[in-house]
C-alpha cells in the first residue's frame, strides 16, 4: 500500500519516538544469523500474543535513487504489490488477507521495507511472499502507468496541497546541497512522470538481492525455528556474489545559515524551524550521538523541556516549542527545533528567543536534575517499547539497515546513561546559526509574497 | 506453504480478571508480568456531546487540562513528577466518552497510581494552563483551516449532524475557544467525572488485590453520580446531495456517507462484513480495487462504519486530482449501488469473514492496546464473554444476513458527499 516515512519535519505536532531498543540484560533475547546467501536474519521472541510481526528490509531509500530519477525506491515499493512469475498481481495478499494477517510497506531516505503481521501458524505464508517477489517480480507497461497514477495522487495528497510539507521540501534541499537526502523522499512530479518499467527493473536488479536484505522477525516464535524456516524459504535464492554498494557524496561543512521562506494564502498559523547538519548514530564520534538525543530531549522533549517552559510557559512567545534528533541515518543527518508563534509574535522575534535557550545551554550549561530526568525517560521508552513486537521490529530493522549493529541497539541505554553535561553543552555546538537552515511558513500578504505562477515569471 | 507448529487460540475471556475493589469499583484486569509495566485505559461517559450549546469544545479543553496541575502541583511541578518517574498520561475527548490512558513502569506504580488519583479528583483548572491549552487548541484549528481533509472533514460532520451536538466540532472553533471558562469546565467536570459510568481496564504486572486497592484510592472520591444532559437520537442528514468547499489545491479531498446501523442492531455484525468489502483496509477490497490499482484514481479510498451512542454512519473517504474527482465518485457510487442491488459474491463474503477473524488477534498484542480493547468493549456494554464471541458472530454471516445487512446499509446508495479542493465536473 505504500506509505512514505518521512523523517518528523519542524512546526509538526508529532512526538518523534527516539531510536531506543532495549536494556541489556532486562531486555527482549534477540537472535542473529546469516544465510549463506547473505541475508542477515534477526529474531525477536515475544510469546505474550500468538501473533508475529514479519519484516524484509533493504539497504536501499530514497537517497540511492539515480540522479535524475528521484522517487524510483518509493515507486518501486509501489510495484513490488504487482505480482510474480507464478503469483500474479493480488495472489499473495489475498493469501495474506485470508488468515486475517496485515500487510504493508514504507519507504525512506535509507531503506525501503515490507511487512505483514499475521496469527504466528502463517509466518511460513509471509516469508513465501517475500521471498517470491525478492526474485520474480513481473512488471508490464499496463500495470506501470496506473501505478505512477497513484503516486502522484499520494504527491498531490502530501505534498501539492499542503505548504507546510511544500515548505519542508525546500528546507531539507537547503540543508543537503550535494547529499541526497535533499531530495524528497517520494520524488519531484516532473521526474516521478518519467519513471518507467525499465527504469524500476533496472532499480529492482541492482538492490533487490539477499545479501542488500534483511529479515526480522518478532512475535510469539522461537529463533531457530524461524532460522531453519527462513533457511528453507529464502535459503533456495541464490547469492549475487556481494551487495550493492551506496555512492553519495558528503555533504560539506556548512558555514552560512539560510533562510527558507513560503507564504500562502492557505497559510493561517505561522511557524517556525530550524534544521541542523548533525552526525548520525552511524557517522558521529563515540558518543556524540547520545549526547545529540539527549540534547533533543532537554530542549525539546515535552513540557518540563527548556524550549517549551521557555517560549511558551515563561516568555508566552509560542504555542508549541519542540526538539527532534533523528539520528538513525547512514550519513550526517538533521536536529530539529521547531516552534509555533503566539499571536502578535513575529518568526523573528521568536528565532531570537530559540538562539537564547541555545545560547544559555551553551554559556551555563545544563542542571543536573534535568539531565538527569532527561535520561530517565529516554531510558524508559527502550522498556516501553518492548510491549510493541511491531515498535521492536522496526527499531531493530532502522538500526540494522542504517549500519548499525546488534551490539548496538543493545547497548544504547546504557550509552545514554554515560552522557555527561559536558557532552550535552559540546553537542550544542553543532546547532550554532550559520550551521542551519531556518524556515518560515507565513501567511501570504507579506513582503515575501511572490508571485507563485512559473509563467509569470518568464 | 510452511507453517510453524500449529496452536489452539485459548479463550481470550479467560485471560481477563473482573476485579471488584472493596469500595465496589469494577476494573478488568489481564495480568502478565513479561514486561515491566502497566498499561491503564478508563473512560467516562459524555464527551464533547454534553458541550453546551454553542459552547463546542469545552470537554475537549477540559481533558486537555486535567494533567495540567493537581492537588498541591501546578502544572509544571505536576508535569516534573510524572517525567522524574517517566509515566505517561493523557487524556481525550471524543463526542461520547472522556477517556484516560497511563502506561507506568510496574517499579513506579505507587507514585502513579498517586498522580492519576489527583488528576482525577483534584485537577486544579488553573488560569495559566487553561490560556495556555486554550492558545494551543487555537493554533490547532488555524493550521487546519485552509487543509483539504480537515475543510471536508468539517464540512461533512456539520451536514451529517446539523442542529445536533455531534454536529459541533469536538475540538471547539475559533469563534467559541475565547468564550470558554474556568466555570464550564467545572460544570463539565462534575457532570461527568463519577463513578456511575466508569469502566476500567488494566493489563499488566500487578495482581487483583492490589489493583483493587489502587482503585479505590484513585476513583474512589468521585461522586456516585453523572449529571449528563440527555442526548436525542439522530439520523444522518443530507443524503443525495454534494457540496463543494472551494479551496486552491491540485486534489479534491472527498468525504461520503450515509447513515449507518446502530451497534447493537442486530445486522451491524453483518454490515460490518459487508462493509469490509466494500471499503475494507485490504487489497481486494472494492474500494481500493476500482479507484486505485484499476484506475490510478487516488492514493486512498475506503469505507468505515462509525457508530456513536446515539447515531450511526457509513463513512468513506478518497482523494482524487480535480479533474478525476467526478469520475471517482461516480465509481464509488457504483459499487455501492451494485453491493445493495446484487449483494457480495460468495468469495467475497468467505474472504471477508476469513480477515475479520483471522485479523482480531492484531488486536490484543500490546498492553495499551488490550487496555484499550477492554475498555471500548465495557463502554459499549458488552462482557467478557464477547471476547471469544465475537468471531463466532462474523463467521455466522450467511449470504443472506450480507444481502439483507447490504440492502439496508447502502439502500438507494445516495450519499451525503464533502469535498475540498476544485473538482471539476461534479
Amino acid at each position: 500500500m505504500a506509505s512514505v516515512s518521512q523523517p518528523a519535519a519542524g512546526g509538526v505536532f508529532l512526538t518523534p519516538s527516539a531510536a531506543a531498543p532495549a536494556k541489556s540484560g532486562g531486555g527482549p533475547n534477540v537472535t542473529q544469523a546469516r544465510l549463506e546467501n547473505g541475508l542477515e536474519i534477526v529474531v525477536i521472541p515475544d510469546h505474550r500474543a500468538p501473533v508475529v510481526t514479519h519484516m524484509v528490509w533493504y539497504r536501499n531509500g530514497s537517497a540511492d535513487d539515480p540522479v535524475g530519477k528521484s522517487g524510483i525506491a518509493h515507486f518501486l515499493e509501489h510495484l513490488m504489490f504487482k505480482g510474480t512469475k507464478d503469483h500474479p498481481q493480488g495472489k499473495f495478499s489475498e493469501l495474506v488477507a485470508d488468515v486475517g494477517g496485515q500487510e504493508n510497506a514504507f519507504t525512506s531516505n535509507d531503506y525501503t521495507a515490507y511487512f505483514q503481521r499475521v496469527a504466528k501458524d502463517h509466518l511460513g505464508v509471509c516469508m513465501e511472499y517475500e521471498a517470491d517477489r525478492m526474485k520474480n517480480l513481473v512488471l508490464t507497461d499496463e500495470i506501470v502507468a496506473p501505478e505512477r497514477d497513484v503516486v502522484l495522487e499520494e504527491r498531490r495528497m502530501r505534498t501539492d496541497s499542503d505548504p507546510s510539507d511544500q515548505l519542508n521540501e525546500a528546507v531539507q534541499a537547503a540543508l543537503f546541497s550535494q547529499h541526497p537526502y535533499g531530495k524528497p523522499i517520494i520524488g519531484w512530479s516532473h521526474e516521478i512522470e518519467t519513471l518507467d518499467r525499465t527504469d524500476a527493473l533496472a532499480y529492482y536488479d541492482r538492490f533487490y538481492t539477499p545479501e542488500n536484505a534483511i529479515l526480522v522477525v518478532a512475535g510469539d516464535v522461537e529463533a531457530d525455528e524461524v532460522i531453519a524456516l527462513a533457511k528453507s524459504v529464502y535459503g533456495k535464492i541464490e547469492a549475487r556474489g556481494e551487495a550493492p554498494k551506496r555512492f553519495r557524496p558528503r555533504e560539506p561543512e556548512p558555514r552560512a545559515h539560510r533562510l527558507v521562506t513560503l507564504a500562502d494564502e492557505k497559510v493561517e498559523q505561522p511557524s517556525h524551524q530550524s534544521v541542523y547538519l548533525v552526525p548520525s548514530y552511524k557517522t558521529a564520534a563515540p558518543g556524540e550521538a547520545e549526547a545529540l538525543e539527549v540534547l533533543a530531549h532537554l530542549l525539546g522533549g515535552g513540557q518540563t523541556s527548556l524550549l517549551f517552559k521557555t517560549l511558551v510557559i515563561e516568555e508566552k512567545l509560542a504555542v508549541a516549542a519542540g526538539a527532534h534528533y533523528a539520528g538513525t541515518a547512514v550519513d550526517d543527518t538533521r536536529f530539529y527545533v521547531y516552534a509555533m508563534p503566539a499571536p502578535e509574535v513575529s518568526l523573528e522575534e521568536l528565532d531570537d528567543a530559540i538562539e537564547r535557550v541555545l545560547q544559555r545551554v551553551t554559556d551555563i550549561g545544563v542542571d543536573a536534575a534535568d539531565l538527569k530526568w532527561a535520561k530517565t525517560r529516554l531510558v524508559a521508552e527502550a522498556i516501553y517499547a518492548q510491549d510493541n513486537q511491531a515498535t521492536l521490529a522496526r527499531w531493530y530493522g532502522a538500526s540494522l539497515a542504517t549500519g548499525l549493529k546488534l551490539e548496538d541497539v543493545a547497548s544504547w541505554p546504557d550509552r545514554i546513561e554515560a552522557v555527561t553535561a559536558e557532552d550535552v553543552v559540546k553537542a550544542v555546538h553543532r546547532l550554532a546559526k550559520r550551521r542551519g537552515v531556518t524556515g518560515f511558513l507565513l501567511p501570504a500578504g507579506g513582503p515575501m509574497d511572490a508571485p507563485a505562477d512559473p509563467a509569470a515569471m518568464t | 506453504m510452511t507453517a510453524l507448529a500449529k496452536t489452539e487460540s485459548p479463550s481470550r475471556a479467560a485471560s481477563v480478571q473482573k476485579v471488584v475493589s472493596p469500595g465496589g469499583i469494577e476494573a478488568w484486569l489481564v495480568e502478565d508480568y513479561a514486561v515491566p509495566l502497566i498499561a491503564i485505559e478508563f473512560a467516562f461517559k459524555g464527551g464533547a456531546a454534553q458541550d453546551p450549546v454553542g459552547k463546542p469544545g469545552v470537554a475537549t479543553l477540559l481533558a486537555g487540562l486535567l494533567d495540567e496541575g493537581a492537588g498541591p502541583y501546578e502544572s509544571e511541578a505536576f508535569h516534573r513528577a510524572l517525567d522524574e518517574d517517566a509515566i505517561e498520561l493523557s487524556f481525550s475527548a471524543d463526542r461520547d466518552v472522556l477517556t484516560g490512558r497511563m502506561q507506568t513502569l510496574s517499579r513506579n506504580m505507587g507514585r502513579a497510581f498517586e498522580l492519576l488519583r489527583l488528576a482525577v479528583t483534584e485537577s486544579r483548572l488553573d488560569t495559566e494552563p487553561l490560556e495556555r491549552v486554550r492558545s494551543q487548541l487555537a493554533a490547532g484549528l488555524r493550521r487546519e483551516t485552509n487543509d483539504p481533509d480537515y475543510v471536508a472533514g468539517r464540512a461533512f460532520r456539520s451536514l451529517s449532524y446539523p442542529n445536533h451536538p455531534y454536529g459541533a466540532p469536538v475540538r471547539g472553533d475559533l469563534d467559541s475557544l475565547p468564550s470558554l471558562t474556568q466555570g464550564h469546565l467545572i460544570e463539565m467536570r462534575s457532570a461527568i467525572l463519577a463513578r456511575e459510568t466508569l469502566k476500567i481496564a488494566v493489563v499488566g504486572a500487578i495482581d487483583a488485590a492490589t489493583l483493587a486497592r489502587h482503585v479505590d484510592d484513585v476513583f474512589g472520591g468521585l461522586p456516585e453520580k453523572a449529571h449528563l444532559v440527555p442526548i436525542p437520537s439522530v439520523d444522518l442528514a443530507g443524503a443525495g446531495t454534494r457540496h463543494i468547499v472551494d479551496v486552491d489545491v491540485p486534489q479534491s479531498t472527498i468525504r461520503f456517507g450515509r447513515q449507518g446501523l446502530a451497534r447493537k442492531d442486530p445486522d451491524f455484525v453483518a454490515a460490518t462484513v459487508v462493509n469490509h468489502i466494500l471499503g475494507g483496509g485490504i487489497f481486494s477490497a472494492r474500494l481500493f480495487r476500482e479507484v486505485r490499482e484499476k484506475r490510478g484514481l487516488a492514493y486512498s479510498a475506503y469505507s468505515q462504519l462509525v457508530t456513536y451512542e446515539h447515531g450511526a454512519m457509513l463513512y468513506g473517504s478518497t482523494s482524487t486530482k480535480n479533474e478525476r474527482a467526478a469520475e471517482s465518485m461516480q465509481v464509488i457510487e457504483e459499487q455501492i449501488r451494485d453491493l445493495s442491488e446484487a449483494g457480495p459474491s460468495e468469495e467475497e463474503l468467505d474472504k471477508a469473514r476469513k480477515y475479520l477473524i483471522g485479523s482480531y488477534a492484531l488486536r490484543f498484542d500490546t498492553s495499551t492496546k488490550i487496555a484499550g480493547q477492554l475498555a471500548h468493549l465495557q463502554m459499549e456494554g458488552f462482557g467478557v464473554e464477547y471476547l471469544d464471541e465475537r468471531n463466532k458472530l462474523i463467521a455466522a454471516v450467511t449470504m443472506e444476513d450480507a444481502k439483507r445487512a447490504a440492502k439496508r446499509l447502502f439502500a438507494d446508495a445516495q450519499l451525503l458527499v464533502a469535498v475540498a479542493g476544485r473538482p471539476e465536473g461534479m
